[in-house]
């Protein structure tokens, strides 16, 4: 799990510059040995231990690390 | 007095329908009387404000709403669509105005008791307004605050033992017609069907991992009243393989007028007398149904099971015994490509038990379109892009006629090099001994 944590976090922070929200299918070519349902209990823990987030439009559902990204601080509510 | 002048949504009060307008308006006169004494949890104008950004929107001719967001409850990915406006000042009592979908119930039974507790909840806690039900049938509770969504969550799961719905990259929740518990026409249970898969699917319900969003639809027979060819990625329609069970007494009872044609439900005029030549025989879509001597024939194996005979003629004419369901993908409503219908894919099962021949192909289908979809494709568009031919493959069906457009023209269906005997290769001498060039 640490090992599959550090392969998503690295990932991430390589495209930080650009994109801080990801589609599920971003991560599938990181594991390619792997089903992509096993994918998505990695990203499921990752959001349980509040490392990862979604992020939904409402019809499509994004992941980026917590906190990250422009709207984190907008919509937060005070 | 209402906070914010709105004439143009007046004037939708003057149709001849109800409205939603005046709905808005009564709960936002309801929140201001307070009759309850509650302790609103988010502002108590949230009507009339919605109102005024619904009017503002009207005159600008643009939306004031943002869409989307990080919020929702904590492990899940799906149930609450995060919406903010963008006239904050003009309009606080809608600034945060996020919606909430809950799982409705299979066949939309409910107690008035839980209605009542829902209601309550949704007083509290949100705007009080509803959508019952949205178009993937569930309970759309609109408008909250970040704050108050795991206290709804909580009283929701807890207190009246209901989850959330989908929405999202989600599977959305699975939605089901009333089935055998009000319809002679239902050839398996649909509700047992919804509630199996809901349960069995509550992993990709809550988390995301699809493509784009993915939705079931379980119909009993083939009149479709939940719309599951039109709007589902994976529709469940109930079918029969045997003959339409035909009482012939009854049939001339319908013919002499001793019953109403449609069970009565066209007598706001005058239509004459029921003609069963014009009516049923001529209207056959396979032409397989015959009136001769009084007596009713139908081919079986040119009936398609539209069901139209059976709905003008319900005490003359039932569906059959052996029944089961077909499954048939990729609806969709028209964002790319234009709307599409579904296509039959598996054209029998029992649709019995534990639903495993379902979920059998359910799974298949999920596994090649996480791996092959691309981002924001429906089923429907990934079957498009990569053949109905390639999605027959992963199910594990064998092509048969009907899944042919046009033939030699167009197919769906092509041949592999394995499936022709010898191959591509042939040797062109052999034929030229044949066939001149």
């Amino acid at each position: 799990m640490e090992e599959s944590t550090k392969i998503i976090v690295d990932f991430i922070e390589s495209k930080s510059k650009s994109k801080s929200k990801f589609y599920f299918n971003d991560f599938l070519p990181l594991f390619p040995d792997m089903k992509p349902r096993a994918v998505k209990k990695i990203l499921s823990e990752l959001v349980k231990s509040e490392v990862m987030e979604y992020w939904s439009s409402g019809s499509t559902t994004m992941y980026g690390l917590k906190g990250a990204g422009k709207q984190a601080a907008a919509e937060h509510e005070d | 007095m209402a906070k914010h002048a709105t004439p143009m949504l007046d004037q939708l009060e003057t149709g001849p329908w109800p409205s939603f307008v005046s709905d808005i308006k009564q709960e936002a006169a309801m929140r201001a009387a307070n009759p309850k004494g509650l302790d609103y949890q988010i502002p108590v104008d949230c009507p009339d404000d919605l109102l005024g950004v619904l009017e503002l929107s009207y005159n600008d001719g643009e939306t004031h709403w943002k869409h989307g967001g990080i919020v929702g409850v904590f492990g899940y990915g799906g149930g609450v669509i995060g919406r903010y406006c963008d006239q904050p000042e003009m309009f606080p009592g809608v600034a945060h105005f996020h919606t909430v979908r809950l799982n409705q119930p299979a066949g939309k039974y409910y107690t008035t008791d839980f209605l009542r507790q829902l209601c309550d909840i949704w007083d509290l806690r949100g705007s009080g307004l509803t959508n019952m039900h949205g178009a993937t049938g569930d309970i759309v509770l609109l408008g909250t605050t970040t704050p108050q969504l795991e206290e709804i969550f909580w009283e929701v799961t807890h207190d009246l033992n209901n989850d959330l719905g989908g929405s999202g990259s989600n599977l959305r929740t699975p939605a089901a017609c009333l089935g055998e518990s009000r319809c002679e026409y239902a050839c398996y249970d649909t509700q047992a069907a919804s509630y199996n898969l809901t349960m069995e699917y509550q992993d990709e319900l809550h988390r995301p991992a699809f493509p784009y969003k993915f939705k079931f639809k379980f119909d009993g027979c083939p009149n479709g009243c939940v719309a599951a060819m039109a709007r589902s990625d994976f529709s469940v329609v109930g079918t029969w393989k045997d003959s339409i069970k035909i009482d012939q007494e009854a049939v001339a009872a319908y013919v002499a007028g001793e019953f109403k044609p449609n069970a009565g439900a066209h007598s706001g005029k005058d239509w004459g007398a029921f003609d069963i030549e014009a009516e049923v025989i001529n209207r056959c879509p396979s032409s397989a149904m015959k009136w001769e001597g009084g007596k009713l024939a139908i081919d079986r194996s040119e009936c398609v099971r539209c069901m139209h005979c059976i709905n003008t003629m319900p005490r003359a004419l039932r569906i059959g015994d052996e029944r089961g369901a077909s499954i048939l993908c990729g609806a969709k409503a028209p964002i790319l490509d234009g709307a599409q219908m579904s296509s039959l894919v598996v054209p029998f099962v029992e649709a019995k038990d534990d639903f495993d021949e379902i979920k059998e192909v359910v799974e298949n289908i999920w596994d090649w379109w996480m791996e092959e979809g691309k981002n924001r494709e429906r089923l429907g568009e990934t079957m498009r892009r990569l053949s109905l031919q390639k999605l027959l493959e992963v199910v594990g069906q064998e092509p048969t006629a009907h899944n042919v457009q046009e033939p030699r023209h167009n197919p769906y269906i092509f041949f592999k090099e394995e499936e022709v005997p010898g191959g591509w290769d042939r040797d062109i001498n052999e034929y030229r001994k044949r066939h001149q060039r």
